[in-house]
């Protein structure tokens, strides 16, 4: 896992209140899995329908019926329950997932975000993304801060299809921690090594920060 | 069984019970819960124009892989395909009519044929492109998208157990839209590789009852070929 990703979650695990409902979307939040303590304290729910998944501890062969989104053997913890498709997405619409990560193609300084879908390039379909963006209570984007043609992703607005508007409440990428606000994004945190110039250069839209009240990570 | 209640079946008959431009619900969520055994004998008994409703589309070699590989679907009503690159550049090709739901949707619309309804309200996907295609009401200010039921004239169920009247059990992760779709299709066809005598299964264990089954398959245990290995309890 490359330094960025790394950094990414290693900050996105503090996003995780004990006692939560959490669900990790498919890419780069996935990778928090491994980040979560062992000691429990969060339900995984997973939208194929478990509540209560965690990484596979067992040294035995795995259960292949036991499965989390993306295809990957998973354990139960004590407490996990499995159930059908319209159980888990009842669960999500509801408003019973406390958090939920995503990654994004582009988030945007209202909150609005596209993650399902690149017109041309990519269209594999939808999966629980619009729900879970739509109906989570607190919905955290993780994502690297600019594309692989180090064009921004969190712009001003939305120019791909959008998963959900106005869902996003927080964004963590390599460089920084930023809030959505009434005002537009505001920075929490910036990453150490990382200067106010070069964050503003590769962001696609104004950025609020206060350097009196700016953390780091 | 020979009882007027007994469901049991043979495999090659159920199947052939399914004509050439049938729609077909099928169970899955990737592996977990696909009718392997189902699926392997409508590709050999070589019905085509079909249109399959299935949460994903497997991946090539496995599950409904094979069936859109012999070019046998005509139209995929699904959530998502990125797993099976060949379903990803027929629908690119435009060989192959892709029709993309919001999972939750897709359940809840099969869920709701299942309990005899119309369809449902929703407010997912309002302010997203997939509201072009759907009617709208505005009650007391606030948009909702109308969904209608999704029904089937067959559905591919994987059961981890069954008993010879139709009830059917589910296990993991495994169950996801079998129970479902063992409600909203006509004519509801289950695996399973262990199939009980009727009075096994526990009243409260039973997951769907027997009056929503009308065929039941008894077949071997999935094997890691096909990308499964139960493990057993």
């Amino acid at each position: 896992m490359s330094p960025k990703h790394q950094r990414i979650l290693r900050r996105a695990e503090r996003e995780i209140v004990p006692g939560q409902v959490v669900n990790l979307g498919i890419g780069l939040p996935t990778g928090l899995f491994h980040y979560l303590p062992a000691r429990g304290g969060v339900l995984l729910h997973s939208e194929n329908g478990i509540l209560g998944s965690q990484l596979l501890i067992d040294a035995g062969p795995p259960d292949l019926e036991m499965i989390d989104a993306g295809g990957t053997p998973i354990s139960v913890m004590p407490g996990a329950s499995v159930f059908d498709s319209a159980m888990s997405f009842a669960l999500i619409r509801r408003g019973r997932i406390d958090l939920s990560f995503m990654g994004a193609f582009e988030v945007d300084s209202a909150g609005n975000l596209a993650n399902w879908r690149i017109p041309g390039r990519f269209s594999p379909g939808i999966g629980g993304a619009m729900e879970l963006a739509q109906k989570a209570r607190r919905l955290v984007i993780l994502c690297t801060h600019t594309d692989k043609r180090d064009a921004p992703k969190i712009v001003e607005r939305c120019q791909l299809p959008l998963t959900a508007p106005r869902c996003v409440s927080r964004i963590i990428t390599e460089l920084a921690v930023m809030d959505v606000t009434s005002a537009g994004l505001r920075v929490a945190e910036i990453a150490e090594g990382t200067d106010i110039a070069t964050l503003r250069e590769q962001t696609g839209c104004e950025l609020h920060i206060d350097p009196d009240h700016l953390g780091t990570f | 069984m020979s009882t007027p209640l007994g469901k049991s079946a043979r495999l090659s008959e159920a199947i052939a019970r399914i004509p050439s431009g049938a729609t077909v619900m099928v169970g899955g969520f990737g592996s977990p819960g696909t009718p392997f055994a189902l699926l392997e004998e409508l590709l050999t008994q070589g019905q085509r124009e079909l249109t399959l409703i299935k949460n994903d589309a497997n991946e090539p070699s496995v599950g409904i892989g094979p069936l859109i590989a012999a070019g046998r679907v005509r139209r995929l009503i699904t959530s998502h395909i990125g797993l099976n690159p060949e379903a990803v550049e027929r629908m690119n090709n435009d060989r192959l009519e892709v029709e993309i739901h919001p999972q939750g949707l897709l359940a809840e619309k099969i869920r709701c044929a299942g309990a005899g309804h119309y369809g449902f309200l929703t407010d997912i996907g309002v302010a997203t492109e997939i509201t072009a295609r759907r009617q709208e009401l505005v009650i007391d200010g606030q948009t909702w998208a109308i969904e209608p039921a999704l029904t089937a004239d067959f559905a591919l169920i994987h059961a981890d157990m069954a008993d010879e009247i139709g009830n059917l059990r589910y296990r993991a992760t495994a169950i996801n839209f079998n129970p479902l779709m063992a409600m909203a299709a006509n004519h509801v066809i289950a695996q399973t590789h262990q199939l009980l005598p009727a009075g096994a299964l526990e009243p409260a264990s039973v997951h769907t009852p027997a009056a929503f089954v009308d065929e039941v398959i008894d077949t071997p245990p999935e094997t890691s070929e096909r990308g499964l290995h139960i493990r057993v309890a």
